[in-house]
């Protein structure tokens, strides 16, 4: 059953939880890099060594890679917002140049590569086609005195991937709703039926991580 | 600090901010909430993760221009790496407040709005409305009921009412139904930051008639 966000399931282990042994490699395939034959750690941390050598070397091939899988993505996600081809596309490529110019700024124990590259499409589509300001919360991220865990780095990862299967196993029209929201087609109270996601697992982790990211900071 | 905090956000709140969905007045409660509550701001950016599914689950065939990538790349040279947002530290209101007010309390341009209450409206977008308000020690806010939703959240002091008792950080949600009086705690002044998506109808004879110049 789904897990709902709420106060309770903030107690629950995460660190051995059941969704490990439910991974599956073979789940990962269409989003593999495509030239990454070796390393299988790459499989459970998709993209982010990508964004480190776009951070650490300015690397203009890791970039052409994220940007073949990711570029086309944004650009049907902003079309299905309500975006034309042309405009799509031109965010698109300005949503992938935000992603290399804030690369020290990505946080994987909090998110994946994906979720990240989407919080940056979504301002963008504030930003363009509501023509509104996106306030953000206060910033948290890890400064060059520390990074984060590569063990929590791991874990984001898999539970995100985990995440992922579960949507895909929804019911068609409870994710199509789903699908909705996300392109910015529901107000507040519409969404308002569409809990019982299930985030239980992610929620404790991206809070544990933000309790080490605390604490680091002090 | 975050632990303290009683009175949350409710998950069609946070999944409509992850999602984007938010008037900008409401996109700002939020973000002042999540600066100071991991646990809301955790529940978001699972929300956010979400989102990051529904990105990569996208038709990947929709084709782009050709040159696209070089675009890009001069998209990119012609840039520069994005600073990280300064944090303001121990202060009465977190980042994003103090980017719509200028500063922290000291930059805050108060108006009166009768009985040592004073407001001070924020600029959004109209579709709903934002506005910090002042309520001296001990002194009450007049009964009112709303039309839409109203959420309130304190950031410095504390205020009680029906309901309950809100400190810093605490948000009520009150919709249509809710007729309340928030008194301030005796102790300290109280500051909040209100968002509506409608007018505020006030139930007693004098508010009513400083309404028409209250702009909400
Ligand atoms: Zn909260």
């Amino acid at each position: 059953m789904f897990t709902e966000i709420d106060t309770a399931s903030l107690d629950e282990p995460v660190a051995d939880g059941p969704l490990a042994k439910t991974w599956h490699a073979k789940e990962r395939v269409r989003g593999r890099p495509v030239n990454e034959a070796n390393g299988s750690c790459n499989t459970k941390t998709e993209w982010v060594e990508h964004v480190t050598r776009i951070r650490d070397a300015q690397d203009q091939a890791a970039f052409a890679e994220l940007f073949q899988y990711f570029a086309p993505r944004i650009k049907a996600f902003l079309m299905k917002s309500g975006s034309d081809a042309a405009m799509s596309e031109e965010c698109a490529q300005e949503v992938m140049a935000t992603l290399w110019h804030k690369a020290h700024l990505f946080d994987p124990s909090r998110a994946t590569v994906a979720t990240w590259v989407f919080t940056i499409a979504r301002n963008k589509r504030i930003d363009v086609l509501r023509k509104q300001r996106r306030p953000e919360p206060e910033d948290l991220g890890w400064g060059p005195e520390a990074e984060p865990e590569q063990l929590d780095v791991i874990s984001l990862q898999q539970e995100t991937a985990q995440l992922r299967n579960a949507l895909s196993a929804l019911p068609q029209a409870q994710r199509e709703l789903i699908e909705k929201a996300y392109f910015g087609d529901l107000s507040h109270r519409e969404i308002a039926s569409q809990t019982g996601l299930p985030l239980g697992t992610i929620k404790s982790r991206i809070r544990l991580a933000l309790d080490r990211l605390r604490h680091a900071m002090n | 600090m975050s632990n303290k905090i009683k009175h949350h956000l409710t998950d069609d709140l946070l999944m409509a901010y992850a999602a984007g969905g938010l008037p900008e007045a409401f996109d700002l409660m939020v973000a002042t909430h999540l600066s100071l509550c991991d646990h809301c701001r955790a529940r978001a950016e699972s929300f956010e993760a979400v989102g990051g599914c529904v990105l990569q689950d996208q038709d990947d065939s929709v084709s782009l221009s050709d040159g696209s990538l070089a675009a890009t790349m001069a998209l990119i040279a012609n840039g520069a790496p994005i600073a990280k947002p300064a944090r303001p530290g121990c202060s009465v209101l977190p980042a994003p407040l103090q980017d719509y007010v200028g500063g922290d309390v000291n930059a805050i341009q108060w108006r009166a709005i009768g009985m040592g209450v004073k407001q001070a409206i924020l600029p959004t977008t109209r579709e709903a409305t934002a506005r910090l308000l002042f309520i001296p020690a001990g002194a009450a806010v007049p009964d009112h009921s709303h039309n839409g939703m109203e959420l309130t959240m304190v950031l410095q002091g504390a205020f009680s009412d029906e309901v309950d008792h809100f400190a810093r950080g605490d948000v009520e949600i009150a919709d249509e139904d809710l007729h309340h009086t928030p008194t301030a705690d005796i102790s300290e002044d109280c500051i909040c930051l209100a968002v509506t998506d409608a007018p505020l109808k006030f139930n007693k004879l004098m508010p009513r008639l400083f309404q028409p110049f209250l702009r909400i």
